[in-house]
């Protein structure tokens, strides 16, 4: 699903991914873990296309097509789809009709019409229920004045609407409490299958406890330094990250 | 693909203005200048009874003593009045009876605009009173209002069949030496609209007028008048748009409501006069004096979406006279390339228990300077007065300007005043969020600028928000910093 292939990237000048090799084929759950400062969430901006930053070597294949000389919305039309680690506010303007906007983007670079509302509304229903949101909240302004919670509840919607090829979580549990982890958890769960693939950016093993990752790959000074199973997160969680910097 | 600043500043300037067409009517048209022999040929030909003639010369004489305006923030060359052609009417003359009879090549403006009258008629009700170049080409719907009593008309016609309302009310609420354009506008306006709602009927449908500069080298000094009588209501809609000059042309009009004891008048304003071109040449000057009376419990909304015009100046203002009257302003005013605009209200608080409210909603882009000019005033006999003032700036990149400027005179301490503003910039991550989600830069600053405003557009008929929502977009694709 996704080749990621001796990526070097920089921001400011500054080289912050050194090499990464990445393969993450289609039903697949990857997480990515690390320190912070490690560059985890330059990855998941790389990969999604934010022009902040300057890939200087390596590439990104994405069902063998190479991501390079596409702009953060083609490669959303091609399928990748970020769950932020800080949603944007966008005041005035409702979730229900972010996401119809973001639909009907989409759809028209499949050369396909604007969904009919009728389908629109019995999407939005079916997923806001997989998710436990409410009506009221999708009426509300985009993340304005969203707790953390929300916003990432609303993260996990929104891909739960358009059904991404390829999804990266980035830091998705941050900010959750253990009541709200479960929802997410469980939507992400839910919208897993054969044909598409997650990557899970976390700080910290909770969240694999809910969703479980085939590897679990360490992140340090921008080079992945030790890929394992799920096992590996335990080893994480009980010894710190220490050891895996004399790894590096 | 993310904007640089200098993408975006290109793309900017490349953006031309849509609407920039010229219609090619015959016109009839006076020489230029002003003087008395001007004003009294204008009122000639219009065949004015004497008393509007004399009202006409005695505000030539007050403009003629007046000097013109310094004090808004934009900057201009003053435009050279004895340059101006003060009267230019289309050829063909008598009124059409219906759409048949109108000048396809008129017509097809219209639609070029997306105004189908026929539409109009059938779709949302709306009787339509257009004004191409000073004098009434269509108006429609007339009869349907006639039957409770609504008068709907040319300011010219009810000068002419109604006389007895005009001489009470014009210049009641706006006198002619309120001030330079004023002044001149009562000396000079060849036709404009007047409405007329009798005591306790609601007006069925919303009340249309779309106003267009349509001569080359024309000022267009429109008069409106709207008076809704006791228990009344009426919404009122006023829409412009101007074909593309190199000259400026001033726009200079006067807009008067009066609202009767427990009245309620609506009065919407989507502008979209040509702005300039990415240069900063050419473009309308609209120099607007726009007030309404409340009377007893009686109710004015001042709504508008202003994306036109090179320099604008305009205050729709409300004079709550009467106990319990309450007066809105709620504004959408868009400014890009060099476009100035020093806009916003007056609320002047005389009777007991008014109430006002100001939302105000400043969006600037390219080089252009953006305004917000406001005076809250609460008489010394005025118990119980309260304002609600809240004026939000939205910047795209890093050349233009958003002012605000609130006046607040209180001279009750009953008075309860408050006053609220935000300035915020689209942020790139904004951008990225949006194209992420795989919508592209132009839409997302659409979606962004709707949500912005969101609380002004709200306030307009429903197919008059469409419009607007599209008005918004055209004038700022592509800016953002």
């Amino acid at each position: 699903m996704l080749t990621i292939e001796n990526l070097h990237a920089q921001v400011e000048g500054k080289t912050i991914l050194k090499g990464i090799d990445l393969d993450v084929k289609a039903g697949e759950v990857h997480a990515i873990m690390g320190p912070n400062g490690s560059g985890k969430s330059t990855l998941a901006s790389v990969v999604a296309g934010n022009e902040d930053y300057e890939v200087i070597k390596g590439k990104i294949l994405l069902k063998g097509n190479d991501l390079a000389d596409l702009d953060a919305e083609s490669r959303a039309h091609e399928g990748i789809f970020l769950s932020f680690q800080y949603p944007v506010e966008i005041p005035g303007v409702s979730v229900t009709n972010f996401i119809k906007t973001a639909i009907n983007a989409n759809r028209k670079a499949q050369g396909l019409k604007d969904m009919p509302a009728s389908e629109l509304l019995k999407k939005i229903r079916e997923k806001a229920k997989l998710l436990d949101i409410d009506s009221k909240f999708l009426s509300r302004s985009l993340n304005e004045g969203f707790s953390g919670g929300e916003k990432k509840r609303n993260e996990i919607f929104q891909m739960a609407m358009l059904e991404p090829a390829f999804a990266i979580l980035d830091e998705t549990d941050s900010g959750l409490d253990i009541d709200a982890l479960k929802i997410v958890a469980n939507g992400v769960n839910k919208l897993k299958g054969k044909d598409n693939a997650v990557v899970v950016i976390t700080h910290y093993q909770r969240l694999l406890d809910y969703i479980v990752p085939d590897f679990v790959h360490v992140l340090f000074d921008g080079k992945i330094v030790k890929s394992g199973t799920k096992e590996l997160a335990h080893e994480l969680e009980a010894k710190g990250y220490d050891w895996i910097k004399e790894l590096a | 693909m993310a904007y640089t600043e200098e993408e975006l500043k290109k793309e900017l300037e490349t953006k031309e203005y849509e609407y920039g067409f010229y219609t090619d009517i015959e016109s009839d048209t006076f020489p230029v200048g002003l003087n008395e022999d001007i004003i009294r040929k204008i009122s000639h030909k219009k065949g004015e009874p004497d008393w509007m003639t004399e009202w006409r010369l005695d505000a030539y004489s007050y403009w003629s003593k007046m000097e013109e305006p310094e004090w808004a923030n934009v900057q201009y060359k003053k435009p050279d009045l004895q340059a101006i052609s003060y009267y230019s009417a289309p050829k063909q003359k008598p009124k059409y009876k219906n759409l048949d009879e109108v000048d396809p090549e008129l017509l097809d403006t219209f639609n070029k605009l997306g105004i189908s009258i026929e539409e109009q008629k059938k779709l949302s009700g709306v009787a339509v009173d257009i004004v191409v170049d000073s004098v009434s080409v269509a108006t429609t719907f007339r009869e349907t209002l006639a039957e409770k009593g609504i008068i709907f008309c040319s300011i010219s016609e009810a000068i002419k069949d109604h006389p007895e309302l005009v001489k009470k009310y014009i210049g009641t609420v706006i006198p002619p030496k309120d001030n330079y354009y004023a002044a001149l506008n009562s000396a000079v306006f060849t036709d404009g609209s007047f409405c007329y709602i009798p005591k306790g009927v609601k007006c069925p449908m919303e009340l249309s007028t779309y106003f267009r500069i349509n001569q080359a080298g024309t000022g267009q000094f429109e008069r409106t008048l709207v008076i809704a009588d006791e228990s009344s209501y009426v919404s009122y809609l006023e829409g412009c748009t101007a074909p593309s000059r190199d000259e400026n042309q001033l726009h200079a009009a006067v807009v008067e409501l009066i609202a009767m004891d427990d009245a309620e008048i609506k009065y919407s304003t989507v502008q979209n006069w040509y702005p300039g071109d990415k240069k900063g040449k050419g473009g309308v000057y609209n120099f607007v004096t726009k007030r309404g009376l409340c009377n007893t419990r009686s109710k004015i909304s001042w709504t508008q979406v202003e994306t036109g015009s090179a320099v604008t100046w305009k205050y729709p203002s409300c004079i709550l006279k009467g106990d319990y009257s309450i007066g809105e302003f709620y504004s959408i005013a868009v400014t890009n390339n060099f476009q100035q605009a020093d806009t916003g209200t007056k609320m002047i608080h005389l009777g007991n228990n008014t109430r006002s409210t100001i939302i105000s909603k400043g969006i600037s882009a390219g080089k252009s300077q953006n305004s917000y000019r406001g005076l809250v005033k609460v008489g010394p006999r005025a118990k119980n007065a309260r304002n609600f003032s809240q004026c939000d700036s939205l910047l795209m990149g890093n050349n233009c300007g958003a002012h605000t400027f609130p006046y607040i005179e209180a001279k009750s301490n009953t008075a309860h005043v408050e006053h609220e503003a935000t300035t915020s910039k689209i942020g790139e991550d904004q951008i990225f969020y949006c194209n992420q989600r795989g919508i592209d830069t132009e839409k997302a600053i659409a979606l962004i600028v709707n949500g912005f405003s969101k609380e002004v557009l709200n306030k307009l008929p429903m197919e008059f928000a469409v419009e607007a929502q599209k008005l918004l977009e055209i004038s700022l694709e592509g800016s953002v910093g």
